[in-house]
C-alpha cells in the first residue's frame, strides 16, 4: 500500500469519525451526570434536519438552526426525564421515533419529499474542516471539564451520589439539565457535520451512529478520551470497508454495511467478558432523583 | 429501570389521567402539523375516522393492521414485565416472517393445513426466539445492555436480509417464493362476507389467543411469577434464589418469539410470501403499544387497536398530510404516557393515604411508605402492603 493511499485512509477515518466522536462525547457528559441518553440518535437526526431546513438561507444559518434544533430536542428530553422523571430508556427511544417521524413530515413541508432533500448547494466551503477541528478540541476540552474543573466535580458527584451532592447544596436538577443541554449541543455538532459533509438530508441519515456512539462510550468506560478512541475504532472499521471496496476488493455491500454494527456488538461483548462494565458506570445512572 | 409501568392500583380516574393527557397532546400535535400543511385539522380527523371506522372494509383493514401490533406489543410488554426493554422487535419480526415464509414455501405440497400452519408458526416463533435468546445470553454472560444489543441487531438483521435476499428472492423481485396453499391462513372475509377485500385473517384470532395466553402465563404460572419478580425487584429475586440471568434469557426468548409470530399476519395471511420492507416499523410501534398498555397483555389488545387505527388512518389521510405524521403521534403518545405515569405513580401513595385516613382508620395499610423511600425507588410499583382493593376502602365498604 502506497503512502498516499494510507494518508487518504487516515483522512477518511477522521472525517467519518466526527459524528461518532461528538455523539460519544454527548453521551459521556450526560451519563456522567446520571442521565441515560439513548436519545443521542434522535438528537443527531433532528440536528441534521435543522441544518437542512436552514441551508437554503446560507451556511451560517444552517449551522445555527442545526445546533438549536439539537439543543431544543435535548432540553425536551431533559424536561421529560429530569424534571418529570419519565423512564429514561423509553423516552430516549421515543425521542428517536419522534425525530424520524418529524424529519419526514417537515421534509415534506419544506422540500416536497418524505425521503430526502435536494442537494444543498449553500453548504459548499470549508465547514466540515472547521467542525473537524471543533470535534477534536472538544475531546480535550471535555476531558478537562470533567476531570479538572469544579463543574466537572459537581457533574460526577451528581451522577454518582446525588444525595451527597444535594447535601452540599449542589442543585441536582440544574446540573443534570445543563449536562443534558451540553450533551445536545455536542451531539448536534455531529448531526450538523453529517449534512455539511453530504450536502443533503436523507431520512434516517444518522444510520444508528447515535446508538453506536453510546456503545463506544460504554466501551470507553464513560471517559471522554477513551470514548473518543472507541469512536475512532468504529470509524476505522467503516472507513476500511469503503477503502477496500474502492481498491477493487469485491465485498458485497450488505457485509460492508453490517461491519460497524457487528464490530460494536463484539466489542460490547468483549468488554463485558473482561468484566469491567459495571464498575465503570456512574453509580446513579438511570435513577431519577431530585 | 425500564421495568415497571404497572399502575394496577389506585382510583380509576387517576390511572386514566396519563391516557387522557397523551390523547390531548397527540391531538394538539396533529392539529399543529396539519396546520403546517395548510389543512384543517377537523377535516383531517373526519377523513381519518371515515377511512378507518367509517366502513366495514375500513374496520377490516384496521384489524389487519392491529394483528401484528398485538404480537409486537406483547413481545415488548413481556420483556418489560421482566425488567428488560426489547427494542429489537422489528428485527425479530423480520426474521420470524422470513422463517415462516421459507418453511411454508419448502414444505411438500401434500402436507395438510393442520400440520403446515403450526409448523410455519413454530418456525416464526423459533427464529424470533433465537434472536431474543441471543440478546438474553449477551446480557447474561457478557453483561451487555439489552437495549444497545437489540438496536444493533435491528441494523444487522436489516443488512443481512439484503444479503440473504440475493439468494432467496425470486428473480427480478424482492420477495420469496409463495407458501403452499395449505400453509395459508384463511381470510375472515370467508366467514363474514362484508369484510370482502380487506386482508384481515385468522392471524387476528391467533394474536388474541396469544394475548390471553400471556396474561395467564404472567398471572398463573411459576415462570410468569418469577418473571414479574425479576422485573420488579431483582435483588429480592436473587435473594429468594431465582436465577436472574436464566429467567431474563427466557423472557427475551419468549419476547423474540412473540415478535416473530407477528410476521405470520403478513406472510401466511396476506401476501403469502416474505417481502422486503414489509414490516414498516411495526416492531417500533410495538414499543408504543406496550407503553400505552402499561405492559398488561389484555390492554395490549386495545392499545394495538388504537395504533392500528392510527396506522390505517395514516393511509387514509395520506393525500392531505404525509402518513409519517402517525409516527410523530405515536412518539408523542409514548412520551406523554411515560412521563405522566411516572408523575401519577408518585402521586398514588399520597392519594391512597389521604383516602384511607378519611375513610376508615382500621383498614390503613400496616406500614406506610415514607416520601423518602418512595423517591429513592420511584421506579418500582407501589409496595405490597397497600390493601388489595383500594377502591373498596370507602364509607360504604366500612358499613
Amino acid at each position: 500500500m502506497d503512502s498516499l493511499a494510507l494518508v487518504g485512509l487516515l483522512w477518511a477515518i477522521l472525517r467519518i469519525s466526527v459524528p461518532y466522536v461528538m455523539a460519544a462525547l454527548g453521551g459521556t457528559v450526560c451519563e456522567r451526570a446520571g442521565v441515560i441518553n439513548i436519545a443521542l440518535e434522535g438528537i443527531l437526526l433532528i440536528a441534521a434536519l435543522g441544518t437542512a431546513l436552514g441551508a437554503p438561507h446560507g451556511a451560517a444559518l444552517a449551522l445555527v438552526c442545526g445546533l438549536a434544533a439539537g439543543v431544543i430536542t435535548a432540553l425536551l428530553y431533559g424536561l421529560l426525564v429530569v424534571v418529570f422523571r419519565g423512564d429514561q430508556i423509553v423516552c430516549g427511544v421515543a425521542i428517536f421515533m419522534l425525530a424520524d417521524g418529524l424529519s419526514r413530515v417537515l421534509l415534506k413541508v419544506q422540500f416536497g419529499s418524505t425521503s430526502n432533500s435536494p442537494r444543498l448547494d449553500a453548504l459548499v466551503g470549508s465547514g466540515p474542516l472547521w467542525l473537524l477541528a471543533v470535534t477534536f478540541s472538544s475531546v480535550i476540552l471535555l476531558h478537562g471539564l470533567i476531570y479538572h474543573s469544579v463543574l466537572g466535580l459537581r457533574l460526577r458527584a451528581v451522577g454518582d451520589k446525588p444525595a451527597a451532592a444535594q447535601a452540599l447544596s449542589v442543585s441536582v436538577l440544574s446540573v443534570r439539565m445543563w449536562a443534558v443541554a451540553l450533551s445536545g449541543l455536542l451531539t448536534a455538532i455531529g448531526g450538523v457535520y453529517l449534512v455539511f459533509e453530504q450536502r443533503q438530508f436523507v431520512a434516517l441519515m444518522s444510520g444508528g451512529r447515535g446508538f453506536l456512539a453510546l456503545a463506544a462510550m460504554i466501551f470507553g468506560g464513560w471517559r471522554p478520551l477513551w470514548g473518543a478512541a472507541a469512536a475512532l475504532l468504529f470509524a476505522t472499521a467503516e472507513a476500511s470497508g469503503i477503502f477496500l471496496q474502492a481498491r477493487g476488493l469485491l465485498i458485497p455491500n450488505w457485509i460492508l454495511q453490517s461491519v460497524p454494527y457487528v464490530l460494536t456488538l463484539l466489542t460490547l461483548m468483549l468488554r463485558g467478558l473482561l468484566g469491567k462494565t459495571h464498575s465503570a458506570a456512574p453509580l446513579s445512572l438511570g435513577i431519577p432523583r431530585l | 429501570m425500564a421495568g415497571s409501568h404497572e399502575l394496577s392500583r389506585g382510583p380509576l380516574w387517576l390511572r386514566a389521567l396519563p391516557f387522557v393527557w397523551a390523547a390531548l397532546l397527540a391531538m394538539a400535535m396533529a392539529s399543529l402539523l396539519a396546520r403546517l400543511y395548510g389543512q384543517s385539522p377537523l377535516a383531517m380527523y373526519r377523513l381519518l375516522l371515515a377511512g378507518t371506522w367509517g366502513s366495514v372494509y375500513g374496520i377490516g383493514q384496521v384489524l389487519f393492521k392491529t394483528t401484528p401490533l398485538i404480537c409486537t406489543g406483547l413481545a415488548v410488554a413481556v420483556a418489560l414485565r421482566a425488567g428488560l426493554f426489547n427494542v429489537g422487535a422489528e428485527g425479530q419480526l423480520i426474521v420470524g416472517a422470513l422463517a415462516a415464509a421459507l418453511c411454508g414455501a419448502y414444505l411438500p405440497v401434500a402436507v395438510p393445513s393442520v400440520v403446515a400452519v403450526p409448523l410455519c408458526l413454530l418456525a416464526a416463533f423459533c427464529a424470533g426466539g433465537l434472536v431474543g435468546a441471543f440478546v438474553g445470553l449477551c446480557k447474561w454472560l457478557c453483561r451487555a445492555h439489552e437495549v444497545i444489543v437489540t438496536i444493533l441487531l435491528n441494523f444487522i438483521v436489516r443488512a443481512v436480509m439484503i444479503g440473504v435476499g440475493g439468494y432467496l428472492f425470486l428473480k427480478e423481485s424482492v420477495h420469496t417464493a409463495p407458501v403452499i396453499d395449505s400453509a395459508k391462513l384463511p381470510r375472515l372475509a370467508t366467514i363474514l362476507p362484508q369484510l370482502h377485500g380487506s386482508a384481515v385473517n385468522a392471524a387476528l384470532v391467533l394474536a388474541l389467543l396469544l394475548a390471553v395466553a400471556i396474561e395467564l402465563l404472567l398471572r398463573r404460572t411459576r415462570l410468569g411469577f418469577a418473571l414479574r419478580v425479576v422485573g420488579q425487584n431483582p435483588d429480592a429475586a436473587a435473594a429468594t434464589g431465582l436465577r436472574i440471568g436464566w429467567i431474563q434469557t427466557l423472557a427475551l426468548t419468549l419476547s423474540g418469539g412473540l415478535a416473530g409470530l407477528g410476521g405470520a399476519n403478513f406472510v401466511l395471511g396476506y401476501k403469502y410470501y416474505y417481502e422486503d420492507g414489509f414490516s414498516a416499523g411495526v416492531g417500533y410501534l410495538g414499543i408504543a403499544v406496550a407503553v400505552l398498555a402499561h405492559n398488561q397483555p389484555l390492554w395490549v389488545i386495545l392499545s394495538a387497536l388504537f395504533f392500528g387505527t392510527l396506522a390505517q388512518g395514516g393511509l387514509a389521510v395520506n393525500a392531505m398530510v404525509p402518513r409519517e405524521l402517525i409516527d410523530v403521534l405515536s412518539a408523542v403518545v409514548i412520551l406523554a404516557v411515560a412521563t405522566a405515569s411516572a408523575e401519577v405513580r408518585r402521586l398514588l401513595p399520597r392519594f391512597q393515604q389521604a383516602k384511607t385516613d378519611d375513610g376508615n382508620k382500621d383498614v390503613r395499610p400496616p406500614k406506610q411508605t415514607s416520601r423518602e423511600s418512595d423517591d429513592a425507588h420511584s421506579h418500582e410499583p407501589p409496595p405490597m402492603q397497600v390493601p388489595e382493593t383500594v377502591d373498596s376502602v370507602s364509607p360504604w365498604a366500612a358499613r
